[in-house]
C-alpha cells in the first residue's frame, strides 16, 4: 500500500460560490471523501486552500498578490489516500467534486518515501 | 425459583458497589482481594439464603456482611496495625474502628473515582476496560470475553497484569487534577460505551436485552454529568446517545421475545421522556467547537428517533456517517454509512460503492449486500444472504438474516 495526494487544480481561482452552491459543493466532496473512508483508504482529509487574500513570492523575494495573474491553474486543496496502485488512486481522483468544473483537473502523486531520494 | 432470579440481579448492581467502596478502604494495591470478598458474600448469600429465607432488605444483609468481612481482613493483614492504628494514636478522642462507609453518597464517589484510577495511561486501554466492566460493572470473566471477542484465559491473564501494573504504579483512588482529566476522560468514555453496547447488542442466551447493563452505563456517565470538571461536551453528547438508543428497549423485541428490527418496530413504543432527556443532553453538548464521534453518533442516533423517512432525514445521516468515517474508520460505519448512501441516492449508487468495501468476513457486508440486490436481482440477493447466514455467529444475526431470506423466497 502507498499514499498518494490528490491535488485539486481549478482552472480558475477566482471564480466565487453562493453559500447554497458552497453547501451543496460541501456535501459532494464529503460523499466523495466518506466513499473512500469507508474502504479504509482515506489517510487525510488535507486541507482546503483558500483563493482570496494570496500572495505568490518569486525568485529575489519579489511579492506579488494573488489571484496568481500568470498563472493558469490554481491549487484548491488536497486529500491524501492509500491505494495498492497509482491507477487505484487515480480511480479515486475520477469521483471528485472538483473535476465537475470545466478545465479542472486532479493531480494524483504518489507520497515520496525517505528512500526515493538517496 | 425467587433466588435465582434476584441472586443473580444482586449480584451485578452490588458487586461493583461493594467492590469499588472495599477497593479504596483497602486500597487499589488489593483490587482482586476486594473482588474475593465481595465473590465470598455472594457465595456465602447463596449458600444461606435457600435455607433461611431472603433477608427482608437483601442489599443490606450484604453491605453488613461486607463490613464484617472487611474488618476481619484488616486485623488478618495486620493492615490494622500498620495503617491505621498510627492515625487512631493521633487523633484525639475515643478510638473508633474504621467501618466500610457504604451510604450511597460514598458509594457514587468511590465509583467515580474507580473509574479513573482504572483508566490510568499506565495500563493498556483493553486492560483499563477489561478492568472497568469486570471491578466496576460486575461483569462476569465470559462476558468480558465475548465483548473482546476472546477467551477466558486470555481475559484472566489481561487483568492480572493490570491489576499488577495499578500495584506498581501505586495508582491512588481519587480523581485526576484537572489537566489530567482531559486525557483520562477519553478512555473513561470508551470505557462507557463498550458498556453500554454491551448491553444494547447483548448476545446472552437468556435475556435478549441486558438493561441493567445499560442502565449502569447511563448512571456512571451521569455520575459524570453531576460532577463539575467532567461536565463536558463529549460526556453529554455520550449521554444523548445512550438516551435515544435507550428509548427503544421496549420496542425491540416483541412478546417472544426476539429482536425486532428498526423498521419493524411500534414507534409508540419508544420512550419519549427518554428522547426528550437525549435532546437536552445533545443541547448541552453542542458548547463548544470540538465534535467527538459521540456527537456524531448522537446525532444519527437522534435522526432515528423520527421514524417518518424525509429526504432530509437521511442526507442528515449520511453526512454524519461520512463525518464519522474521517474522524474514525470501522467496517460497521462503512456499512451503516452505504445503507445511508442507498437511502439517498438509491440502490444501484450504493451496490457500486458497498462492492468497494470488500468486508468479506463481514456478515453484515453479505447482509446489506442482499439487501441492496433485493428488488433488483433477487438471485443475487439470496447468493449474498445465504453467505451472511454461513458468517453469522449469533441466534438474533441468524434470525434476521432468516427472515430477509425466507421474504424473497416468498416474494420470487
Amino acid at each position: 500500500m502507498q499514499e498518494f495526494m490528490l491535488i485539486f487544480r481549478h482552472e480558475d481561482g477566482g471564480k466565487l460560490a453562493s453559500p447554497e452552491q458552497m453547501q451543496v459543493w460541501m456535501q459532494m466532496t464529503m460523499d466523495w471523501i466518506g466513499g473512500i473512508a469507508a474502504q479504509n483508504k482515506l489517510v487525510s482529509t488535507g486541507s482546503g486552500l483558500a483563493f482570496d487574500d494570496s500572495r505568490v513570492v518569486g525568485h529575489n523575494n519579489v511579492v506579488t498578490n494573488g489571484p496568481f495573474g500568470d498563472i493558469k491553474e490554481t491549487i484548491g486543496g488536497f486529500i491524501i489516500v492509500r491505494a495498492e496502485s497509482t491507477d487505484e488512486a487515480a480511480e479515486f481522483a475520477k469521483g471528485s467534486p472538483v473535476l465537475l468544473g470545466d478545465g479542472n483537473t486532479v493531480e494524483v502523486r504518489r507520497l515520496a518515501k525517505p528512500l526515493d531520494f538517496v | 425459583m425467587e433466588q435465582q432470579k434476584i441472586i443473580p440481579h444482586l449480584f451485578r448492581t452490588e458487586f461493583r458497589k461493594i467492590t469499588a467502596v472495599l477497593t479504596r478502604f483497602l486500597g487499589i494495591e488489593h483490587l482482586e482481594l476486594a473482588e474475593d470478598i465481595v465473590s465470598e458474600i455472594f457465595v456465602l448469600a447463596l449458600e444461606t439464603w435457600p435455607y433461611h429465607g431472603i433477608p427482608d432488605n437483601p442489599s443490606a444483609w450484604l453491605y453488613a456482611v461486607a463490613k464484617n468481612k472487611a474488618k476481619n481482613q484488616l486485623k488478618r493483614q495486620q493492615l490494622f496495625q500498620v495503617k491505621i492504628m498510627p492515625d487512631l494514636m493521633n487523633a484525639s478522642g475515643q478510638s473508633q474502628e474504621p467501618a466500610l462507609d457504604l451510604s450511597p453518597q460514598n458509594i457514587t464517589d468511590s465509583q467515580l473515582q474507580m473509574l479513573f484510577a482504572i483508566c490510568h495511561p499506565a495500563i493498556p486501554i483493553e486492560a483499563q476496560i477489561g478492568l472497568a466492566l469486570r471491578s466496576l460493572c460486575g461483569f462476569g470473566i465470559d462476558e468480558i470475553a465475548i465483548a473482546f471477542l476472546s477467551n477466558k484465559e486470555t481475559i484472566n491473564k489481561r487483568l492480572f497484569r493490570a491489576r499488577e501494573k495499578l500495584r506498581q504504579e501505586k495508582v491512588a483512588i481519587e480523581i485526576p487534577s484537572a489537566a489530567a482529566i482531559q486525557d483520562r476522560l477519553a478512555t473513561v468514555l470508551t470505557t462507557l460505551y463498550l458498556l453500554f453496547s454491551e448491553g444494547y447488542y447483548s448476545e446472552s442466551q437468556d435475556t435478549v436485552l441486558r438493561k441493567d447493563f445499560c442502565l449502569e452505563a447511563m448512571r456512571l456517565t451521569y455520575s459524570l454529568i453531576e460532577y463539575a470538571p467532567t461536565n463536558q461536551p463529549p460526556v453529554n453528547a455520550l449521554m444523548a446517545l445512550m438516551c435515544f438508543h435507550a428509548s427503544r428497549f421496549e420496542a425491540r423485541t416483541n412478546e417472544k421475545g426476539e429482536m425486532l428490527l428498526y423498521h419493524e418496530q411500534d414507534e409508540t413504543q419508544w420512550d419519549e421522556a427518554l428522547i426528550a432527556r437525549g435532546v437536552y443532553f445533545l443541547k448541552q453538548a453542542a458548547q463548544g467547537n470540538a465534535v467527538s464521534k459521540y456527537h456524531l453518533e448522537a446525532q444519527i442516533a437522534y435522526w432515528h428517533t423520527i421514524k417518518t423517512d424525509s429526504p432530509e432525514k437521511w442526507q442528515q445521516i449520511l453526512q454524519l456517517y461520512n463525518h464519522l468515517l474521517v474522524l474514525e474508520y470501522s467496517p460497521i460505519i462503512a456499512l451503516n454509512r452505504t445503507y445511508a448512501l442507498a437511502k439517498v441516492k438509491g440502490n444501484a449508487a450504493a451496490i457500486v460503492e458497498a462492492e468497494k468495501l470488500k468486508l468479506e468476513n463481514n456478515h453484515f457486508y453479505y447482509t446489506l449486500l442482499g439487501e441492496l440486490y433485493q428488488s433488483s436481482d433477487p438471485i443475487k440477493a439470496k447468493i449474498h444472504l445465504e453467505k451472511a447466514l454461513a458468517l453469522a455467529k449469533t441466534l438474533t444475526d441468524k434470525q434476521t438474516i432468516q427472515k430477509k431470506l425466507q421474504l424473497i423466497i416468498t416474494n420470487s
